[in-house]
């Protein structure tokens, strides 16, 4: 791999530099998703982490990087060849839920560290939580509550609700539901990767509805805006920031303008880690970060935070540094739960064009120190 | 739940049927005359609407777009014939899907490479946005309208050129014995190449013409080809109006099923469950239908006797 050669040679030139090896190294397993349809999530993560290691520019850390295709068997497989022949210490980097459902339980139960830089399914966060499982980016539902927040507070009170028939859509509109105190005009599953959306538009024209709250993660949510734009329906649209990264809105253009979103950071948050990481990340890789980019850095460095207090080789001391987090997070306050997972402001984005860049602004903070709804079944 | 809306699904399912007919009646041709199974179809399906972004990037056009996509396509699609699949045709299927399976990776990988992982851009003209008023009050897309119509142009076009023209009599001559007019002094490769070239462009047409509508992106050919295939074991393969009668079965299925099934659960289940079964029995019924017409004519609707 590139960018396992490149660590190594940096963490060389470093060891060269200091002059001084350190006893205990951390080696860390990445499984993403670099190749297929959804690569682009898998490489801002890849490239948000990667950053913060080599701006760490330590010796003691490694890292090994395999794409996962966005198949749960492949990710299975590269999770035991990293455990048993590998022997890494900490893994991270599973972008989608059925995946991470299929690689963190056993990696956990092994005693390994895992990290989650996007994916935050319900059942690891609540009855599944494990001592060695930290979410560095939000439970599943999390930005479908802020929405649903928002919602009552921009006083929508008819929505038609949206999402893929898969695991982390039915967590999306009961995440909304939760939250969301209107009417539902209609609530509608759509095949997973489906592309093409008349048929729920014309059931959105005609059912009533006030507003439109989809999540569609992915290339599924540049073919719904395009086809929405074009509809001649133009009620307002509601959606969390999956639909409305930096990666994808290139690709929707003009028909994204104005849109409402919810995330947990953009690139405007004021504070000194995320403008530098803004700026470096341009530096590096010669276009904006998106939030995936954003989850990658902060776990990047969630993980050297612990470096700097314990040996991995001590569990309990390294688990309680992580859980400490005690490092700059690039959206501002962060830290952890009871379940691992974390407490921090949920904003409203909207969509705006800055010269001819598509990008966000955030424009109101939906929740604010916001927990998940599972952490009172977890047992730790 | 309205007439209108019943009418407008209708529609929608027109369009998608005729944009999978543009897929199909390559597929078809290719195996009928050639005996081929190109499971590269949807990477054709890619390429013209990567080479149809990147011309409207380029210059603005989206007519030029379209014609790029159509030249590009077909471009690839006579590289490959002449340096991959002509090697196939004498191998069995096993082979023909391994090798055109392979030519899938090196499409989406290459893809990759030369446009990065990120969605690309491209967009209806200006002239096609928007809707138009259709009798008894139908709001509808124009440019869903302006496929559907260049779609039963391109049907007619092809049916035309198969029934009536010498290129089409050779096709025909080639679907039903090759040897012989070989034999009778056709240049066979070159017909082959041609076959290959047209079912090339036509997929990279309808990808050039969808892509504006949904995300243009490595991989995104792959779907469709699956449902092209469903297209053409309904048709019968080799048939083009069985490639036409399928695409608009299959369209009309998928599109009416995904509005009636969930509302015909409704009738008898809670709200939430019957979203959810109703939605997943939608994603189901194409293949259900595909299954109901093999029951009773196991080579399609219109597969030879």
């Amino acid at each position: 791999m590139k960018f396992k050669s490149l660590v190594m040679a940096a963490s060389m030139a470093a060891m060269a530099a200091a002059g001084a090896v350190q006893a205990e190294g951390v080696k860390v397993g990445m499984i993403t998703t670099l190749s297929g349809g959804g690569a682009g999530l898998g490489i801002d993560v890849r490239d948000g982490f990667m950053l913060a290691v080599n701006q760490a520019g330590r010796s003691d850390l490694e890292v090994v990087i395999e794409d996962d295709q966005r198949k749960p068997d492949i990710a299975v497989q590269l999770a035991d060849k990293m455990i048993q022949s590998e022997k890494v210490d900490v893994m991270t980097g599973i972008i989608w839920s059925n995946l991470a459902m299929a690689v963190v339980p056993a990696a956990t139960a092994q005693g390994k560290i895992y990290l989650s830089p996007n994916a935050g399914p319900s059942p690891l966060a609540g009855k599944g939580c494990h001592q060695n499982y930290f979410n560095v980016a939000w439970q599943n539902d999390n930005l479908h509550e802020a929405a649903g927040a928002y919602a009552n507070g921009d006083g929508l009170k008819n929505s038609f609700i949206l999402a893929p028939n898969y695991p982390a859509g039915k967590d999306a509109l009961t995440g909304y539901k939760r939250f969301y105190e209107g009417d539902l005009a209609g609530e509608v599953y759509t095949k997973l990767g489906q592309t093409d959306y008349a048929a729920e538009i014309a059931q959105i024209r005609a059912s009533g509805a006030d507003s439109v709250y989809f999540f569609l993660p992915g290339g599924m949510g540049i073919s719904f805006l395009k086809q929405y734009a074009d509809s001649g329906v133009d009620l307002p649209v509601v959606g969390p920031a999956f639909s409305f990264d930096q990666g994808i809105l290139q690709a929707v253009g003009d028909a994204a303008l104005g849109v409402k979103n919810t995330s947990q950071w953009n690139k405007d948050i004021d504070n000194a880690a995320n403008a530098a990481f803004v700026a470096s990340f341009q530096e590096a890789y010669g276009r904006l970060p998106s939030l995936y980019a954003s989850q990658g850095f902060d776990t990047a460095n969630l993980l050297i935070s612990a470096m700097d207090k314990a040996d991995i080789k001590d569990g309990d001391a390294f688990r309680a540094a992580l859980k400490a987090a005690e490092f700059d997070s690039v959206r501002g306050d962060f830290k952890f739960g009871a379940n691992n997972h974390p407490i921090q402001n949920i904003y409203v984005r909207e969509v705006i064009k800055e010269g001819d860049v598509y990008t966000n602004k955030i424009i109101a903070t939906g929740l604010t120190d916001h927990a998940d709804a599972y952490a009172a079944d977890c047992k730790m | 739940m309205s007439i209108i809306l019943l009418i407008e699904q209708a529609l929608n399912g027109l369009q998608f049927g005729v944009m999978l007919f543009l897929m199909a009646a390559g597929l078809t041709l290719i195996f009928g005359v050639m005996g081929l199974i190109n499971l590269a179809h949807g990477s054709l399906y890619m390429v013209g609407a990567f080479a149809a972004a990147a011309t409207a990037a380029a210059t603005g056009s989206f007519l030029l777009a379209l014609v790029a996509s159509l030249v590009f396509a077909a471009f690839a699609g006579v590289i490959v014939e002449t340096v991959v699949i002509r090697r196939l045709y004498d191998r069995d299927h096993l082979d023909q899907v391994l090798a055109t399976f392979a030519l899938v990776l090196m499409f989406s990988e290459g893809t990759r490479w030369a446009f990065g992982s990120f969605p690309l851009f491209l967009d209806k003209p200006e002239w096609l946005s928007g809707t138009v008023m259709l009798p008894f009050g139908i709001e509808y897309s124009l440019y869903r309208l302006t496929i559907i119509l260049v779609g039963l142009a391109v049907a007619a076009g092809l049916f035309w050129m198969i029934a009536r023209t010498r290129i089409g009599i050779r096709i025909r001559a080639g679907e039903n014995d090759r040897e012989m007019i070989a034999a009778l002094g056709v240049n066979i490769s070159m017909l082959y190449t041609l076959v290959f070239a047209l079912g090339a462009a036509l997929a990279g047409f309808a990808g050039a013409l969808i892509g504006a509508i949904q995300s243009v992106q490595v991989g995104m050919g792959e779907p469709v080809l699956i449902l092209a295939f469903v297209v053409i074991v309904i048709g019968g393969i080799g048939s083009i109006k069985g490639a036409f009668v399928g695409a608009i079965l299959v369209g009309m299925t998928d599109t009416l099923g995904r509005q009636l099934l969930p509302m015909f659960f409704g009738l008898f289940m809670e709200p939430a469950a019957a979203t959810s079964t109703g939605a997943s029995l939608a994603s189901m019924a194409i293949y259900l239908l595909m299954a109901g017409v093999l029951l009773f004519r196991p080579k399609g609707l219109f597969g030879g006797a």
